[in-house]
């Protein structure tokens, strides 16, 4: 909201000091977002009009113009084009200094001397118009070399932009912003001057109104307006609504806007003799309305929206033939609107029911000044005030106008203000520091609640104070209202302490040790969207239930994602396409699954009271890498995770080729399998199709570790919390290698760790060697270990040694592998 | 009548498709083309002339056809599939490895060290500090009900309130019933409701967490960013605490010589509700153009919590008080690191990930 501090200054006493009342606003909550000043650094500028126009050879963007400005004649080079001879503009002569210190000076170019500039409206910081000069005699009768504050009736002033909260509709008027000024500074509030209807006809002889809807509309006011001479505003009125950022339209309409700034009170101007049988009713609308809304759309009415709770309550104004011509508070029709040849207004004062507005309003996709304030709630007790002060001021251009008596005034249901008990205690308890009682009731009935009582207060808002609740909630609204006039910078600061200690809980200790791991270790981090369109989705799940987006920004993310692979390529391909391919990237976050294409969907509730049971898609946290770097493979992938489970102690994991999941190279990919035969991720390399579904730049082998981190985490916080750690033996070890041929369905690592298990001599087994070849059976490789073998209590004889070796063979043996000779 | 260039359609179309089925690699299919589907294939002499034909006759002889080339080129397709497909398979075939069999000490690759995301690294931060403080870290879900995103939160449906957040929704259940979350404070819910109902009040919680705005992407907001938000409920918690937690905050997080300042707000969660602002970090108070000359930038929003969320989660307001603040990590990690433009948080392009440790 723009304010202008001269209009504001009509209310309340100001300090002096722009800095000081800024700093005030702020810590009312009335927060200053913009300061601008208006109307300074014109004092040079003069009228001048326009001579000559000539042009400069070998310029064709600018001419030489020849004024006067009351001193004889001035050659100027200017590039603008939009006046003719006769016209006057406003001229910054040689030595004028403009709004933001741009200095006039005499400038030589293309062999003329130009003596001073000729100005646009935004050059003068009085517009944003840049079209062309400003053209005096469109809004004046300009005397040549006049000073151009003078012509234009121009006094300097400050605009302050401010931006009200959500909760206080009350503040957001001029007058209720100097209501709060006046609270904090303890100065009197001057309420601005209001007339009272005429005596005479009663309105009723001649209008009539109509509250059907009483839920909806609080309050209807139908005041009727003659001898209505329709004009422009007088020039200080026009000045105040084009500071505070509105366009001057006709004394009426302007009247009206005035109004609503100042006050806060929407009002609704009709021309009585085009309002049929001077007729202003208030009902729902019903199903199968429509109305044309000024902007030519023909609008359904009444019906129910997208959003929860929506009925598609739609409260409209209606004429004498029961005929839709407005969205009550919303938007008015074209046929009633006030003309040149208007001479009798209804004007309609009313308070709406703020849901009923807003939802009009966001299903009808119309916002208009009127209705934001009507959807946070206008002051119910208001409207016939507004209407005392909408004639004062049209008075002003049309000094005739009569108000006719008994305005007619028709209630509905508006909101009764809560009494909110504030026991003794209550506004120490929430803010930690006792106000006094005086003081209390001091800022409390400054800002007009009534306060009874004595130790225990009770305390009722004025009207206009839709924001304060009753009971609990209330007294919270209280509390606030006491701490912000008392300043919140100046309650006292306390750092609280308690007995229970923070920290991580089991799970977000082992994220930050794999994150440190797979950083260590050569991760760089990255972070893609989580949604992902429905082609990249298709790529790995065509015709699988995905969790769409119902409004999406654009439809390359409307999808939520199921792999971090996808996003995690495309990142590598970017980065490929600059030449800087060779990176691993990896990403901790969030992957969803369809409840349709998920047994562990989440179950949980929502809908109006969080009555309805709702079943939300399974979110599962991965890990995923990506090794791009010219020869990574799944072999890289491989050694990378074998580093990563010896930093997380998941030394009993085991590599085990698997039938691929989604995006995963179909034959070069592994699960990674606990003892127990749980899954805690994939190793491989990612599917070429899918490298190459994303990429645009040749494609290459890409390495990828993808974990579950709802497993992982699980698994690690069980190895690691009581892990036995035992002491190697002083004895010296003996080494021994082993070279089986093994059959293809024998894993690796089964045969390893069976050897390994089979006795407690056994200090470690190592794969070292893989041989598949010509010299062995189709279906079978060799596999050579390095064993270390060794007791806690002697050094093994030579004797023991060859039993164990042979205990070892035919454990093997068992398993259907062959020693090789 | 005399003789149809299409007399021998039938049999030339079988022909055709006895081509297509004998096939047996991609590279006979491309050869092949043209004189099965292309400008050399007797499909393509036929239809020249049908020029020949009397104009009535001509567009049963062109449908006729149609239907001819039609069966051909499905043929043609599908045989493509089929022999794509194998291909694949082929190739996949002599690409395989079995990865159980992988000799490490073999493979060792030369690792240099990687970059943790700034992002990632600026929450942990947050977290310690908070930690410090004696708060423990909660996690939630990204995908929340209208309930726990809004309602218990004291923001009604259609309530004007909630078009301060900018909201995606997820299709699934009633319109607009469920939401990308749009702030960490659903999780808030989540902790009162598992404490109130596992009997484990007091609550001391911060809540870091990915959040969802549907707002379109410039040099200070992403559609998806980071928050970090905080929770206390005990006996006997203030405003005063409130505004010392965040003050003690700022310090350790900041630098001693920054401050913090709460102002009136609105938030539906919280009554009393306050923004917080720290001294410019930039200009250290003195004025400069990212904190309009003023010395402060907002950081966050805070406040007592209301007493309709206690309600809503079934605490007594009467034994238990609390507050809560957020604000967002990423805003803090675009403050320390000066990053000029937000954006290059999810392009991951390598040279900028490559600056930070």
């Amino acid at each position: 909201m723009k304010i202008p501090l001269s209009w504001l200054r009509e209310f309340v006493a100001l300090p002096d000091s722009l800095s000081d009342l800024i700093a005030t606003m702020d810590d009312l909550g009335l927060v200053v977002e913009g300061v601008e000043h208006v109307g300074e650094g014109l004092e040079d500028v003069i009228v001048a009009r326009i001579d000559a126009i000539a042009a400069i050879v070998g310029a064709d963007r600018v001419r030489l113009v020849t004024v006067d400005a009351g001193q004889g004649p001035l050659d100027i080079v200017c590039g603008a084009t939009n006046f003719a001879l006769g016209n006057h503009v406003p001229l910054a002569p040689v030595g004028a200094v403009l709004p933001g210190g741009f200095a006039i000076a005499e400038r030589k170019m293309r062999g003329v001397t130009s003596n001073g500039m000729l100005c646009s409206s935004r050059e003068l910081h009085l517009s944003d118009d840049h079209a062309g000069l400003m053209l005096l005699d469109e809004m004046i009768t300009p005397v040549v070399g006049q000073k151009l504050t003078d012509a234009l009736g121009i006094v300097a002033d400050v605009v302050l932009d401010i931006s009200i909260e959500g909760n206080r509709p009350d503040a957001w008027s001029i007058v209720g912003v100097a209501r709060d000024l006046a609270a904090r500074f303890g100065v009197a509030l001057r309420l601005p001057e209001v007339t009272t209807p005429d005596a005479g006809v009663a309105t009723s002889s001649t209008v009539r109104a109509s509250l059907d809807a009483p839920e909806l509309c609080g309050r209807l006011t139908v005041s009727l307006l003659e001898n209505v001479i329709v004009g422009p505003s007088p020039a200080h009125l026009a000045q105040r609504l084009t500071m505070a950022g509105m366009r001057p339209i006709s004394n009426v309409v302007d009247a009206s806007n005035l109004v609503m700034l100042e006050l806060g009170q929407p009002t609704h101007p009709y021309d009585a003799d085009h309002v049929d049988g001077r007729t202003i009713g208030v009902r729902a609308a019903r199903v199968g309305e429509t109305l044309e809304t000024l902007d030519g759309t023909v609008r359904p009415l009444a019906q129910p929206g997208r959003g929860l709770g929506d009925a598609g309550d739609d409260c409209v104004i209606v004429d004498g033939s029961d005929r839709v011509i407005g969205l009550a508070g919303v938007m008015g029709g074209a046929s009633s609107e006030i003309s040149d040849a208007t001479t009798a207004v209804l004007l309609e004062a009313a308070y709406f029911d703020p849901m009923t507005i807003a939802r009009t309003s966001k299903r009808h996709g119309l916002r208009s000044e009127a209705s934001n304030r009507f959807e946070r709630g206008v002051d119910p007790t208001l409207a016939l005030y507004a209407v005392g002060r909408f004639v004062a001021l049209l008075r002003e251009s049309s000094p005739s106008v009569v108000w006719c008596a008994e305005p007619l005034d028709l209630h509905g249901t508006t909101p009764t203000p809560p009494t909110v008990t504030l026991r003794e205690g209550d506004v120490e308890r929430t803010l930690g520091v006792a106000i006094d009682g005086p003081e209390v009731k001091a800022i409390l009935e400054a800002l007009d609640f009534t306060v009874d009582g004595g130790t225990t207060l009770q305390v009722t808002p004025p009207a206009r104070r839709l924001d304060v609740r009753a009971g609990a909630a209330g007294r919270a609204d209280v509390i606030e209202e006491i701490a912000r006039l008392y300043s919140y910078n100046r309650l006292p600061r306390r750092t609280p302490t308690w007995p229970q200690p923070g920290g991580l809980s089991e799970r977000q200790k082992v994220r930050r040790r794999l994150r440190d791991a797979l950083v260590d270790l050569g991760m760089s981090e990255a972070w893609t969207p989580s949604l992902v369109s429905e082609a990249e989705f298709d790529l790995l799940h065509p015709g699988v239930a995905r969790v769409r987006i119902t409004n999406p920004l654009a439809s390359e993310e409307s999808v939520l994602r199921t792999t971090l692979v996808t996003g995690l390529v495309q990142a590598w391909a970017r980065n490929a396409e600059r030449g800087l391919g060779d990176v691993v990237l990896g990403e901790i976050g969030t992957v969803f699954t369809h409840p349709d294409a998920t047994t562990t969907s989440r179950q949980t509730r929502g809908g109006a009271n969080g009555a309805v049971a709702l079943t939300l898609p399974h979110e599962n946290e991965r890990a995923t890498i990506v090794f791009g770097r010219a020869d990574d493979s799944a072999l890289t992938a491989v050694a990378f995770w074998q580093s990563v489970a010896t930093r997380l102690g998941l030394v009993e994991v085991t590599v085990r080729s698997t039938a691929a999941p989604a995006g995963l190279h179909p034959t070069r990919a592994a699960c990674l399998t606990t003892a127990d035969g749980t899954v805690i991720g994939y190793v491989g390399e990612v599917d070429p199709q899918l490298v190459e579904g994303v990429a645009n730049v040749p494609t290459r082998r890409l390495g990828v570790l993808d974990l579950d981190l709802d497993v992982v985490f699980r698994v690690v916080a069980n190895a690691s919390n009581d892990q036995r750690v035992s002491v190697p033996s002083r004895y010296p070890s003996a080494s021994l290698d082993l070279a089986f041929v093994v059959p293809d369905h024998l894993h690796a690592g089964d045969l390893a760790a069976t050897l390994r298990g089979s006795s407690e001599l056994v200090e470690s087994i190592e794969l070292f060697d893989v041989y598949r070849g010509e010299h062995l059976p189709s279906g079978t490789r060799s596999l050579a270990y390095a064993l270390r073998l060794g007791a806690a209590d002697r050094t093994l004889s030579e004797a023991e040694l060859a039993q164990l070796r042979s205990g070892l063979i035919a454990t093997a043996a068992a398993l259907g592998a062959a020693i090789r000779s | 009548m005399t003789a149809s260039p299409l007399d021998n359609l039938s049999a030339q179309t079988d022909e055709l498709l006895a081509t297509v089925a004998a096939f047996d690699s991609l590279e006979q299919l491309v050869e092949g083309e043209p004189f099965v589907t292309g400008k050399r294939s007797i499909l393509s002499a036929l239809q020249k002339s049908l020029g020949q034909l009397a104009p009535e006759d001509r567009k049963d002889a062109g449908a006729l056809l149609q239907e001819a080339r039609r069966r051909v080129e499905a043929a043609f397709d599908e045989r493509r599939a089929t022999l794509t497909s194998a291909a694949r398979a082929q190739a996949l075939e002599a690409d395989r490895l079995d990865l159980g069999d992988v000799v490490v000490a073999q493979v060792r690759a030369p690792y240099t060290a990687g970059h943790p995301g700034i992002v990632a690294a600026t929450q942990r931060q947050l977290e310690d500090v908070f930690i410090g403080m004696g708060f423990t870290v909660a996690d939630g879900p990204e995908v929340e009900s209208d309930w726990y995103n809004f309602e218990a939160l004291n923001i009604p449906p259609a309530h004007p309130s909630r078009g301060m957040w900018d909201t995606f929704y997820v299709d699934l259940g009633e319109p607009e019933t469920v939401v990308l979350r749009t702030h960490t404070s659903p999780t808030q819910i989540h902790l009162m409701e598992a404490a109130v109902q596992s009997g484990t009040l007091p609550i001391h919680s911060v809540m870091p967490g990915r959040c969802y705005r549907r707002d379109t992407p410039d040099a200070r907001h992403l559609a998806a960013f980071h928050q970090i938000e905080g929770l206390v409920v005990d006996r006997g918690i203030t405003f005063a605490d409130l505004a010392g937690v965040i003050d003690t905050f700022t310090r350790a997080y900041f630098g001693a010589d920054i401050q913090s300042r709460l102002r009136p707000a609105f938030f539906p969660f919280t009554e009393p509700s306050a923004e917080f602002e720290i001294t410019c970090t930039l200009c250290r108070g003195e004025g400069c153009r990212t904190c309009s000359q003023t010395g402060w930038i907002e950081l966050g929003g805070c406040g007592m919590l209301d007493p309709a969320v206690l309600e809503a989660v079934g605490i007594d307001g009467d034994e238990w008080s609390g507050f809560a603040f957020g604000f967002g990590i990423d805003r803090c990690a675009q403050m320390r690191h000066q990053i000029a433009d937000m954006r290059a948080l999810i392009e991951n392009d390598v040279r900028f990930l490559r600056q930070f440790s």
